[in-house]
């Protein structure tokens, strides 16, 4: 790929993502509506939970592209285990601590 | 930033966001040398690969572009899938708007440059109650992930792959994201929003152009909207 062409792409990707996160925030109104939630409202806040989770699933059950079993896929185990201690804990580095040394010890026994 | 905002309370929240933001860029850095490994096997330039990194700032869809220009992917093919992998920041968007409101437009078109994964959820799980300075917060949520996505992509192109894969460090971003979504879990429509978005995402994860990821983020969403109205339907709340 040319030098020219690589930026092209750079630019329009940069260009469109920047536009996606400035979407909503960029019209944002002044002045909330009173009165009860809407349903865009309340869509909203599943925002988090949906985006996050689907953003972890295909981590933790993929292998190479495809689904991996369980007991033969560390990865879930370990994930698991690691939310039950987010769960838990509350605690970003717990999670991280016990997720990566699970991790790192099925790998060595597997 | 704001005039609702004395430097104090600029200044707490700040603090706060860098706080809260902290241990997540642990999961951060090693994410960043691999996005730099990567685009340095595929031949990109140390200015090449800054140009992404502060142009794009999108850690999946840099790595996914960087794999598809080594490739020989169709140029086309390159930008739908990374503006696909990140149609997300739309949601993020739409979300996390009602906090900025009350900021001029320049400030949040500034502050719109860096909203990530990380940034939002971290933002989006602490504004539970109406206080000053939200824009601080966030911002101090958003600048480290951003420097550091910097030095570490610098710092994977410059030294390669000096961490062996074995280590699985890339096993770090998912596992931050795990604790982040956790805190968010807080009732049965939410749990069941969870649930539906994993299974959603296994089943569609073969679907082009990584639409499986929003097709399980909607999905997700139409579910916990689904259980909530069953439960308020039958006043079980």
């Amino acid at each position: 790929m040319n030098d020219s062409t690589f930026l092209l792409i750079v630019v329009v990707i940069g260009v469109a993502t920047y536009l996606l996160r400035f979407s909503f925030i960029g019209a944002a109104r002044h002045e909330p509506r009173a009165g009860k939630e809407s349903a865009w409202q309340r869509a909203l806040r599943y925002v988090p939970v949906a985006v996050l989770s689907a953003l972890i699933a295909p981590a933790l059950t993929l292998r190479s592209g495809a689904l991996a079993l369980p007991w033969q896929n560390p990865r879930l185990i370990a994930g698991l285990v690691a939310a039950l201690v987010a769960w838990r804990t509350r605690n970003v580095l717990a999670t991280l601590a016990v997720g990566m040394a699970l991790l790192w010890l099925l790998q060595a026994l597997g | 930033m704001t005039p609702t905002a004395p430097r104090r309370v600029a200044q707490g929240q700040f603090l706060a966001g860098l706080r809260a933001i902290s241990p997540i860029l642990l999961g951060i850095f090693p994410f960043a040398t691999i996005s730099g490994v990567a685009a340095g096997e595929a031949g990109l330039s140390l200015a090449q690969a800054f140009a992404m990194s502060v142009g794009i700032f999108a850690g999946a869809s840099q790595l996914a572009s960087v794999q598809l220009i080594r490739d020989h992917a169709n140029g086309l093919v390159i930008v739908l899938t990374a503006i696909v992998i990140n149609l997300r920041m739309a949601m993020y968007s739409a979300s996390i708007a009602d906090h900025f409101r009350r900021y001029s437009l320049p400030v949040r078109a500034f502050l719109s440059y860096f909203l990530t994964d990380q940034a939002y959820a971290v933002s989006i799980t602490h504004f539970q109650r109406d206080e000053a300075g939200k824009g601080w917060y966030y911002f101090g949520a958003a600048i480290a992930p951003w420097t550091v996505w910097q030095l570490g992509t610098a710092m994977g192109l410059l030294l390669g792959a000096s961490v062996p894969p074995s280590w699985s460090l890339d096993f770090a971003i998912p596992l931050t994201f795990i604790a982040l979504v956790m805190p968010n879990i807080r009732n049965r429509a939410s749990a069941s929003a969870a649930m539906a978005a994993v299974l959603l995402a296994v089943a569609a994860h073969g679907l082009p152009y990584n639409l499986g990821l929003l097709t399980a983020a909607i999905g997700g969403i139409g579910v916990g909207m689904r259980v909530e109205a069953r439960q308020e339907a039958i006043g079980e709340r």
